[in-house]
C-alpha cells in the first residue's frame, strides 16, 4: 500500500470511528424509547442500516463484476470479491438482528414474508458466489465465475422479492416513508446508516487492497520460480 | 440465420444421440424423481386426507431436484478427452454452444417432467388430463434449463463438482419453483384463468431474462 492508500485508510477509519460513536450515542441515549414496542425497537436503527448496506454491497459486486468482465482489470475483480464478502457479513448480521427484534415484537423468530425470504435467498446466492470462488480450479477462473454469478445473482433478487411479495406479506411497511418516524428517530437512523456505510467502504477498501497484493505476490512467486 | 439453427441442431443432435443410445441420464433421474415423491409421502403423513395442499410442492421439488442432478451431466460429458475444447474450436459463436446445450437440457427436463407428472397425479389421485399443467411444465422447464445449463458449465470447473450445481441453481430458481407451485395449486383448485396469469407472467419473464443473460454471459464461463 502506498501513501495515498494509507492516508485514505486512516481517514476512513477516523471518520468511521466518529460516526459509529455518534450512532451508538444516538441510538442508545439520544433517541426516545418507542411507545409500542419498547427498548427492543432500538435494534431497528442498526438492522435497517445494515440491511441497506448489504444491498449496496451486492449492487457494487454486480457493477464491478460487469466492469471486470468488460475490462479484465484485476483490481475491479478484487473490489467485487471484497464487496461480496462484506455483503455476506452484513447480510448475516441482518438475519441475526432481525429475529432478535422479531421474537419480542411479533412473537416468532421467523416468518416467510417477502423481505425475510428475499434476504435469506440473497444470502444463499452470495454464499454460492463465495463457494464458487473458493472451489475454482484456478484464481483467474474463480474471478470469471464469480463475476458471472455476481451478475446473474443480482438480477434474480428483485424477481425473488416480487414473487414472495405476491405470495405473502407480514413485514412492517416502510415506516420511514409513511412519516411514522419523529425527527430525532430519523436523525439517529441517518447517522447509523452513515456509520455503517463508512464501515463498509473501509472494509471493502482494505480487503480489495489485500487481495490485489496477494495476487501480486502470487504472480511474482510464479515468475521467480521459472 | 438458418446456418445458426443448423449449428445449434448439430450440437443438440450429438447430445441427443448419445443419450438415446445409453438412456442413462433420463432413466436415473426419473427413478430419483419417483423416489422423491415416495419419500415425501412419508414426510406429509397427515396430508393423505388433503392431497391438493401438499401435491404441488411435492411435484415441483421432485422435478427441481431431479433436474439439478441431471443438469450436472450436460457438461460433465464434455469434460474428458478435451471434448469441450474441441467444441470451442468449432467456428461458432460461444452462444451457439450454449443454445445447443440448452436444447439438450430442455429436452431432458421436459422428458423427465412429462413422464413423472402423470405418475405423480395418479399417486395423489388427482385428475390426469390437465392441459394447463402441461403449459406450466413447459415454461418452468425452460427456466430451469437456462439456469441449469449455464451453471453446469460453471460447476464442473470447480472442485466440489456435483454439489456445487444445486447450491448455485436452487437459490436462483426460487421464483420459478415458487410460481410453478402456486400455479399448480391454482390449477388443481380449479381457479379462474386470470388468477394464474400473474404467476405465468413471472415464469415467462424469468425465462426471457435468463435466456438473454445466459446467452451473453456464457462465453465468459467456458473461455480458457
Amino acid at each position: 500500500m502506498n501513501d495515498k492508500h494509507v492516508l485514505r485508510s486512516n481517514v476512513l477509519s477516523g471518520l468511521g470511528l466518529v460516526l459509529m460513536i455518534a450512532a451508538l450515542y444516538m441510538v442508545f441515549i439520544y433517541v426516545p424509547t418507542e411507545k409500542h414496542t419498547g427498548v427492543v425497537q432500538r435494534i431497528f436503527y442498526f438492522h435497517v442500516s445494515i440491511a441497506w448496506v448489504s444491498f449496496l454491497a451486492f449492487f457494487i459486486t454486480f457493477i464491478f463484476s460487469i466492469l471486470y468482465l468488460w475490462k479484465r482489470t484485476m483490481r475491479w475483480d478484487a473490489i467485487a470479491h471484497a464487496s461480496a464478502e462484506a455483503g455476506i457479513i452484513f447480510t448475516t448480521l441482518v438475519l441475526i438482528t432481525g429475529p432478535i427484534w422479531a421474537k419480542p415484537v411479533w412473537g416468532v423468530w421467523w416468518t416467510w414474508d417477502a423481505r425475510l425470504t428475499t434476504s435469506l435467498v440473497l444470502w444463499l446466492i452470495y454464499i454460492a458466489y463465495l463457494l464458487v470462488r473458493a472451489y475454482a480450479t484456478e484464481p483467474a477462473r474463480g474471478a470469471r465465475f464469480g463475476a458471472v454469478i455476481g451478475i446473474v445473482g443480482f438480477i434474480d433478487v428483485p424477481i425473488v422479492f416480487l414473487v414472495v411479495n405476491l405470495w405473502r406479506t407480514q413485514h412492517p411497511t416502510t415506516i420511514i416513508f409513511e412519516g411514522g418516524l419523529t425527527t430525532s428517530m430519523l436523525l439517529a437512523l441517518l447517522v447509523s446508516i452513515a456509520a455503517f456505510t463508512t464501515l463498509y467502504v473501509l472494509l471493502v477498501f482494505q480487503s480489495a487492497c489485500l487481495k490485489s497484493m496477494e495476487a501480486d505476490i502470487k504472480y511474482l512467486r510464479s515468475v521467480q520460480a521459472e | 440465420m438458418k446456418s445458426l439453427f443448423i449449428k445449434i441442431f448439430a450440437i443438440f443432435w450429438k447430445d441427443l444421440l448419445t443419450e438415446l443410445r445409453t438412456k442413462e441420464v433420463v432413466t436415473s433421474v426419473l427413478v430419483f424423481a419417483l423416489l422423491v415423491i415416495v419419500i415425501f409421502n412419508f414426510a406429509f403423513s397427515t396430508g393423505a386426507s388433503m392431497p391438493e395442499l401438499v401435491a404441488p410442492g411435492v411435484l415441483w421439488v421432485a422435478i427441481a431436484f431431479g433436474g439439478v442432478l441431471g443438469f450436472n451431466h450436460i457438461f460433465t460429458v464434455e469434460k474428458g478427452n478435451s471434448r469441450l475444447e474441441g467444441l470451442m474450436l468449432c467456428p461458432v459463436d460461444r452462444a451457439v454452444i450454449y443454445w445447443g446445450k440448452l436444447a439438450g437440457s430442455i429436452t431432458f427436463i421436459l422428458a423427465v417432467s412429462l413422464v413423472i407428472t402423470p405418475i405423480f397425479l395418479a399417486l395423489f389421485n388427482l385428475p390426469l388430463l390437465l392441459p394447463l399443467l402441461a403449459l406450466v411444465i413447459v415454461l418452468a422447464a425452460l427456466g430451469f434449463a437456462t439456469v441449469g445449463t449455464l451453471f453446469s458449465a460453471v460447476a464442473i470447473n470447480t472442485r466440489a463438482r456435483d454439489i456445487m450445481l444445486p447450491i448455485l441453481f436452487l437459490p436462483i430458481t426460487v421464483p420459478v419453483i415458487a410460481s410453478a407451485i402456486k400455479v399448480t395449486a391454482l390449477i388443481l383448485a380449479g381457479s379462474p384463468w386470470n388468477e394464474m396469469l400473474i404467476w405465468l407472467q413471472i415464469i415467462i419473464a424469468f425465462d426471457i431474462i435468463y435466456l438473454v443473460v445466459s446467452t451473453l454471459v456464457f462465453e465468459f464461463v467456458i473461455e480458457e
